[in-house]
This record gives structure tokens, sequence and C-alpha cells, in this order.
């Protein structure tokens, strides 16, 4: 399903300038300049040790960094911008004794959930989660849901309040394909229908394409920037990936990639 | 205190209630249970339960101090130790990045060989054997203030940083996503288990206090669906282990602290055939 237009105000944008992650004499990412308008998805993707999951929690605050990133709020002063973060997972052990009351009480609320979750916020956590079709999961434990339930119940969270930068880790990894459609489906009726930029970090290069404006191929640096469908056709991705070209891309000739594999 | 004995005379005509020492006892574990109910729920979900261990054992290093100092009362000393330790132990772990078995490990072994070393210079060590095994009916008034104090700064703590334990547990960089101080949340709790753990050494025995945290909670996990039942079973099975312990050592003539995690562990095992018949 190809992603309707975004109804945002477009005059908001985080800006990444001139961002270095260095480790020792090891140079994690190198010179990052990234322009983020709002009502834009961004697929960032890149091979693993590429840096992607570094840049999310350089923009976090999780990860020291030198360069700048700030956040502009319809063209006024820049601050850091309220982000809404969905984790790849969660540390669960399989008897965890949280529900997903539990885990949007403590997130979004400010009333201890070790004595209960009032019906006050059982209804806000009600109407969050049925928003990313997930209200029937409300009494069910975290460790019982599936990936795709989880990676729902967690953005529900995460757009509570709703932030002016999402960001997305691997929503991918360990959702069956149906869960993933609906999940790319309910990112994208957020960036229409709100005015917040949503970076989502991803290995699923055909499934997120058609859902995306915009994909950034990542290796310590930016490779490439542009459209879904030029990244996808880019020769330095499939270099660098090692995969055949995917969807919406042109595809080489048998004889370039038969070469690729060869090599 | 008088109140209290008076209440305990009137509403337990028993042997045991007679005894001032055993009313004292009676209000310490009705006071020390919840505390480790609840700081057990959050020693389990954060996989902390040998950093707890560790601050136990650390009391030996802190009664040796004492010792060295001079103090009669070497609790100071070991509330102190203790703390050092626990915000140590934080420091050392964001530093290393070495896994957290291996750094507690090493701290480990470092309190105990220096606590074991320094008590038993001269052949003096039988002197400090009770801080082993504990006496919870050596516990005065004055010493009850305290544990009044600690159970009610443990509610008020879990009033304000119970919501981001919980977070933190699960995914500390969502935590800090939503504003959390994951930093200070950690510390403040490590530091609060030292003081509950500390404090509560010599009524219940450094061989035996972490299983006093740990036992109540892993029970509770067994039965509990949600964070509320979880610390409430907790609670309720340090509770009852507690005052069953304490009555049936009286009676046995043994170790109160042990008798107490004796019944914190039966508890276990019958959940553990409870879930094992529901299935």
């Amino acid at each position: 399903m190809e992603c309707p237009e975004s109804a945002s105000c477009g005059k908001c944008c985080t800006r990444v300038m001139g961002l270095f992650v260095r480790l020792g004499d090891l140079v994690l990412l190198d010179d990052i300049n990234l322009h983020i308008h709002c009502g834009e998805l961004t697929a960032l993707v890149g091979p693993n040790g590429a840096g992607k999951t570094t840049l999310l929690r350089a923009i976090l605050g999780e990860q020291a960094y030198t360069g700048k990133i700030v956040f502009r709020a319809k063209g006024g002063e820049p601050t850091r911008p309220r982000v809404g973060y969905v984790p790849q997972h969660l540390a669960l052990d399989a008897d965890a004794p949280i529900t997903v009351q539990d885990f949007f009480a403590a997130s979004v609320g400010s009333q201890p959930v070790w004595l209960g979750v009032s019906g006050k916020m059982r209804t806000v956590a009600k109407d969050a989660l049925d928003k990313v079709a997930a209200g029937h999961l409300l009494r069910r434990r975290l460790s019982e849901l599936s990936g795709g339930e989880l990676q729902r119940v967690l953005l529900a969270a995460a757009i509570s309040p709703m932030p002016e930068l999402l960001l997305l880790d691997e929503p991918a990894a360990g959702v069956d394909t149906t869960g993933l459609t609906l999940f790319y489906e309910l990112v994208c009726n957020l960036r229409r229908q709100y005015d917040l930029s949503i970076i989502i970090v991803t290995h699923d290069l055909a499934g997120v394409a058609p859902h995306v404006d915009r994909m950034v191929l990542l290796n310590k640096t930016i490779i490439v920037d542009g459209k879904p469908a030029e990244v996808l056709g880019d020769e330095r991705l499939h270099k660098l990936l090692g995969i055949p070209l995917a969807v919406g891309a042109e595809l080489p000739s048998d004889s370039e990639a038969h070469r690729r594999g060869e090599s | 205190m008088e109140w209290w004995h008076g209440l305990v005379e009137a509403v337990l005509p028993f042997d045991w209630a007679q005894y001032d020492f055993m009313k004292n006892a009676l209000l310490a574990v009705i006071l020390i249970t919840p505390v480790f109910g609840l700081l057990g729920t959050m020693v389990i979900q954060s996989r902390l339960t040998f950093f707890s261990d560790v601050l136990g054992h650390s009391a030996l290093t802190g009664i040796a101090i004492g010792v060295v100092l001079g103090m009669g009362d070497p609790l100071w000393a070991m509330l102190i130790f203790a703390v050092v330790m626990a915000v140590g132990i934080n420091l050392i772990m964001r530093a290393t990045q070495s896994a957290p078995d291996v750094v507690i490990g090493v701290f480990f072994a470092i309190t105990v060989a220096l606590g074991v070393v320094l008590l038993s210079r001269g052949g003096q060590f039988n002197k400090f054997t009770t801080y082993l095994i504990g006496d919870i009916l050596a516990v005065s008034p004055e010493q009850i203030l305290l544990l009044v104090i600690m159970l009610g700064v443990v509610i008020a703590y879990w009033m304000v940083a119970g919501n981001a334990l919980v977070l933190i547990s699960i995914s500390p960089v969502l935590a800090s996503s939503r504003g959390l101080l994951v930093m200070l949340v950690r510390t403040s709790f490590a530091v609060l288990l030292a003081l509950a753990v500390t404090l509560s050494i010599r009524w219940v025995g450094i061989l035996l206090i972490n299983s006093l945290l740990v036992l109540p909670a892993v029970s509770g996990r067994l039965l509990a669906r949600s964070v509320r039942s979880y610390c409430g079973w907790s609670v309720l099975i340090a509770f009852v282990s507690g005052i069953t312990g304490l009555i049936v050592s009286y009676y046995w003539g043994t170790s109160s602290g042990a008798t107490i995690v004796l019944f914190a562990a039966v508890f276990y095992g019958l959940v553990v055939l409870i879930r094992q018949i529901a299935k």
C-alpha cells in the first residue's frame, strides 16, 4: 500500500549536522548530515555495524557525539526534539509479571503501578492501544505477546504523548509479514495525521520501501540519500548489502548479479 | 513500646507472647518483611540477586572496619561501607563494560576475604558469628525506630520511583527516552538496597539475608500476572513466612532468621507445586 500524502505543516524539522561518533581510534559515525522534515518517513538502512543503532542512540542522547542535533518547531528557536522510541526488543523474562496496561501506565502516567492501574488510566491506555489495533491486549502480559503485538504496544506508548521525532529500531525483527504490513500502515497513518518525523531503522528493504518517503543508506557515513526507488536501484546498496535488487528498483543484468555473487 | 507490649498481651494469649524480646521481635518482623517483600520484587525483576548477595556479605568488612575504628556498635560503619560498595559496583560496571557477574564476583571475593582477615586477627572470629546467623530476639526499641524509618523510606521510594524501576528493568534506553534519569534511579535503588540489607543483617544474618529478599519475590512472581499482584504476593509471603518462622523458632529453639527463610522456601515449594498441578 502506498502511504497517502502527509498533511503536516512542513515547517518543523530535525537537523543532524556534522555528527561524529568515535570510540578511541575507531570512527563509528563519520560526518553525518541529515535534514528531516516533519511528515517525512525515512528508512535508515545499511549493513550490520554500519552505525544505524549508534545514530539512533546519539539522537536519543544515549551516545556521546560531536556535532549538532537540533530540532526547530515551526521556525522557532532550536531545541532538543521530543523523541518517541520503539526499541527492538525488551529485556523480558518469560515470567515477568508486567501487563500491557502496567507497562503503559508506568510509561505514561505518574501514579505508581504497584498500587494498581486506575480506571481513568485504563481508559487512556485503551484509547491509545485501540489506535494501533492493540486494545484487546490491555490485560495480557508483555511476555505473552507476539513480536508484532509487542511492537504495536511499544508504538502506542511511544506516541503518548505524540513526539516530534519518532524512532523505530528494527521493527521487522521477529515479526511476521502480516504483522509487519499492519505496523507499516499504522506508522504511515501517523505521519499523515500528525506533525512528526519518523525514522525507521530496518533490514526489511523490500517491505518498508512502499511505505517510506525517503531512504538513507548508512555505512559509517551517508552513502546514498534519496527516494526509495533511487536508493534501491543504486549500485552501492547492492555492493554493501550483497543482496539482489528489491522491489521498485530496476534489475541489474543477470551477469552483473552473477559476478557479485561470486566475488 | 508499652502500648505494643500491652496490645500483644491482650490480643495474643500465647506462651511466647509473654516475653518482651518476642514482642519486640514480632514488631521487627512486621516492619522488616514488607520492606524485603517490596525490594525483592525489583531485585528479581532487575536481575540483581547476586548484587544483593554481595551487599549482605559486605557487612563482614563493614563490621571489621567498625571494630578496627573501635566502634562499640559497628552499624554505621556497616551502613557506610555497604553504600560505598553499592555505588562503587555501579560505577565500575559502567566504566569497565564487564559483565555484571564478573564485577560483582570480584567485589564478593574482596569484601568477604578482607572482612574475615580483619575479624579473625588473633583467633577472634568467634565473637562475630552472631552476625552470620543473626539474632532477631536481640532487637531493641531504638533499633525498631530505625526499621520504622526504613519502611517509610522504602514505601516513599516506591511511590516516586516504582514506575521508573519497572521501565528501566525492561529497557533502559526506552526509559531514558521518556526522560527518566536511569543512572540516578539505578544508583539510588542500589543504595536503598544496601541500607535495608545492612540494617537487617543483625536480625537475619549474613548467610541468609539474601534468601529473605529473593524467596518471597520469586514465589510472588510465579503467582502474579501484574505488577500490583507481584508486589502484593511478595509482601504477603514475606510477612506470613516472617511471623510463622519467628513463632516456630521459639518452640523449636532454633535461629529465627533461618527458620523464617525455611518457611519462605516452603512457600516457594508450595507455589511451584500448585503451578504444576494447575497446568
